[in-house]
């Protein structure tokens, strides 16, 4: 697709194209200078950097293409809300989560200043008519995963699904009713109904996009992964934003390579620095920050935690019911397991944070907290306590998505780092 | 053996030369708007003082916000660890450390031999850094030096409630319009740094030997006040300006010799 026709598609989705320029010279600004400024990337990241710019062009053509041939789309907010269900009635989920620091401020115009920045990015794209994809979806899905978010979407009147904030049988019951409601919810927008046959199909293809994540992370366990954590998030952004078939067939192709690479001796990083577990709130794509901090200061992020990390693809749907209601509650049973800190209590987390650490030969945990995510920020003490038993540091950033304070946070990286490998060797 | 280490700070650069065992000269600027210049010129300036010519010295280790822009620097270290490692000389005892400079403050706790167990550290505010200190100086249009004295001379610490520096500058404009003499001002502002790092000190706790360091710690009214609202006695370094750059030094030296050791020798035959 040539510049001309991404300016005529903008365009027709209703985009301011000035203001547009300013996010994506910022955008593709800092893509350079965190991203792609790693040393020693593999060939197959090619895909994912395309993808990341197709993101705000041809993925927006594809989109507006599927809406012409007369396929429906939602935008969704979380990855509570089932894939699964919503491509088996023929409506395609667009993850709209907003990673830019670019267009905070125009969250102002409906929301206050102390809310999180993933919100405020996600909505300054909506309301400065920079996000493409506002007016190719036939209606948003919320959640009810934080005050906030909960707010926002009776402001803007977008559906909600209720997720528990317990995980007793009750609420567990609560949440499989709630995911019966939104296969209603996407069949009456598609007019198609969701029978047993599509369901397997779409629960397969789910399962293989969160296997082949599996299988590009499972190499970062090594002792010299020969991908970055850097890479490693990219192409984590890059699986909620693009076609899932292409994106499978990208990831096998980086799988490939990375085999090679382990053959050939070849690693991401030039000095074994200490192995980090990202841990906390996600870092939606333009956002890079915390990942960017530690790997140019020499720290090496061979796990994460999060929503952009083992959150979204650590748990497969169970693929062995052959009913309809089995599909249905093997989907809910395994969304109901993603360990979310909106949950109380929430010790699943605290055991995924211990068994990642011992799997992925840990140093230390940094917790990445987005500013006032109050859930994540308070639960990273009682993370910290398991932290201790075992005798392994953590450090807590609390930041928002501007580089203001990026040498301030050096300074606590660096600090963070001589104390796990001391500087006197 | 010839070694340097150089702290540059929002503030003040310092500059050390060591010779592994004792400091031979030292040499402190001010940081203004042209930090890596100013570090540069003071650390050539301590040189011709000195006699020395570059090539004299076996290795630089830089640290403080300044750090990675100096050119000819071995390597560098954060001021988390030169701090401890330049404390540690000093003070052998030492577990807690304050460390209060230009726009940050800090806290870390030691283990016995001297290594940083934990840390934490002020976000990006200038509440209870030596910014806000100078602020307020500017606000009484006092020199920052004549603070801690004056401070120390009040009758009745004034309340300020504010731990923003902003908020603070005009609460404290309040309280001089209601007739507050500066030396109860600052001495209010002095028990408000205090707390916001007794803050900290809940998070990592205060162990005994307490050291408090950094430009700040030249304040004695900061350090008066520090040992009233922590109820413990903190000692400062000779020379708490020069520690960062202390440290960058003697871990400079001991890197050289490839010692693997944080803890001076004499501690450790000691021990």
């Amino acid at each position: 697709m040539t510049t001309m026709d991404t300016r005529e598609l903008l365009q027709k989705v209703g985009v301011n194209l000035e203001l547009h320029d300013q996010l994506i010279a910022y955008n593709n600004k800092l893509f350079e200078a965190t991203i792609r400024s790693a040393p020693n990337r593999p060939a197959a990241m090619e895909y994912f950097d395309s993808a990341f710019h197709a993101s705000h062009s041809s993925r927006v053509g594809e989109i507006l293409d599927y809406r012409t041939r007369g396929g429906k789309s939602i935008g969704t907010f979380c990855i509570y809300v089932p894939d699964e269900i919503a491509l088996a009635a023929g409506v395609l989920p667009i993850p709209l989560c907003g990673g830019s620091h670019w267009p905070v401020d125009y969250a102002d115009k409906m929301f206050p200043r102390d809310i999180c920045p993933l919100i405020r990015s996600t909505f300054g794209m909506a309301f400065s008519e920079t996000c493409p994809y506002k007016k190719l979806k036939d209606a948003s899905v919320g959640e009810t995963t934080c005050d906030v978010k909960k707010k926002a979407w009776d402001l803007l009147g977008f559906e909600v699904m209720e997720v528990p904030q317990k995980k007793a049988a009750v609420d567990r019951d609560l949440w499989l009713s709630e995911v019966i409601r939104f296969r209603s919810f996407v069949e009456k927008l598609s007019g198609i109904t969701v029978t047993a046959d599509r369901l397997k199909e779409t629960i397969k293809l789910v399962n293989k996009r969160r296997r082949v994540l599996q299988t590009v992370n499972d190499f970062r366990r090594l002792p010299n992964p020969p991908i970055s954590g850097l890479d490693a998030l990219l192409v984590s952004q890059i699986a909620l934003s693009q076609d899932i078939q292409i994106f499978i067939s990208g990831c096998e192709r980086l799988i490939e390579e990375l085999h090679q690479r382990i053959k050939q001796g070849i690693s991401a990083y030039q000095h074994a620095g200490p192995r980090i577990l990202v841990a906390g709130t996600p870092s939606p794509m333009g956002n890079a920050k915390v990942h960017y901090a530690l790997e140019s200061s020499g720290l090496r992020v061979v796990a994460d935690e999060s929503c952009t990390g083992m959150r979204y693809y650590r748990d497969l749907v169970d693929e062995s019911p052959a009913d309809l209601d089995g599909m249905m509650k093997a989907i809910a049973d395994r969304y109901f397991s993603i360990d979310c800190s909106c949950f109380s209590p929430n010790k699943e987390r605290i055991e995924n944070i211990l068994r990642t650490i011992d799997e992925y030969d840990i140093d230390g945990v940094v917790h990445n907290i987005l500013s006032f995510c109050h859930t994540y920020n308070v639960e990273a003490g009682i993370v910290d306590k398991a932290l201790a038993k075992i005798e392994i540091p953590s450090l807590k950033i609390v930041t928002d998505y501007s580089f203001e304070d990026i040498e301030q946070l050096r300074v606590r990286i660096e600090s963070f780092s001589e104390l796990l490998k001391p500087v006197m060797t | 053996m010839l070694v340097c280490g150089i702290d540059i700070g929002s503030t003040t650069i310092e500059v050390v030369l060591h010779n592994g065992e004792r400091v031979v000269g030292s040499r402190i600027a001010r940081s203004g708007a042209f930090p890596a210049e100013h570090a540069k010129n003071a650390f050539h300036e301590l040189l011709s003082e000195l006699n020395l010519r570059r090539s004299d010295i076996d290795r630089i280790v830089t640290t403080g916000f300044g750090r990675n822009y100096f050119s000819g620097a071995d390597r560098v270290a954060s001021e988390i660890t030169c701090h401890a490692i330049g404390v540690i000389a000093e003070i052998p005892s030492a577990r807690t450390v304050i460390e209060i400079g230009g726009q940050d403050s800090k806290m870390m706790q030691l283990d016995e031999m001297g290594r940083v167990r934990e840390f934490v550290m002020n976000d990006r505010c200038a509440a209870g850094t030596g910014k806000f200190i100078e602020t307020i100086s500017r606000t009484l249009n006092l020199p920052v030096e004549e603070t801690g004295p004056l401070g120390l001379a009040a009758e009745q610490a004034c309340e300020i409630s504010s731990m923003c520096a902003v908020f603070a500058e005009s609460e404290i404009v309040g309280l001089l319009h209601q007739g507050k003499t500066p030396a109860d001002v600052l001495r209010g502002v002095f028990n408000s740094v205090a707390r916001r790092i007794l803050g900290m000190a809940g998070r990592i706790g205060l162990r005994d030997e307490i050291v408090f360091t950094g430009g700040v710690a030249r304040n004695a009214g900061v350090h008066k006040a520090l040992e009233e609202i922590t109820g413990h006695t903190i000692r400062v370094p000779s020379e708490p300006h020069f520690t960062g750059a202390l440290g960058a030094a003697i871990l400079a030296g001991r890197e050289i010799v490839g010692t693997n050791r944080i803890i001076p020798s004499s501690v450790q035959e000691v021990e």
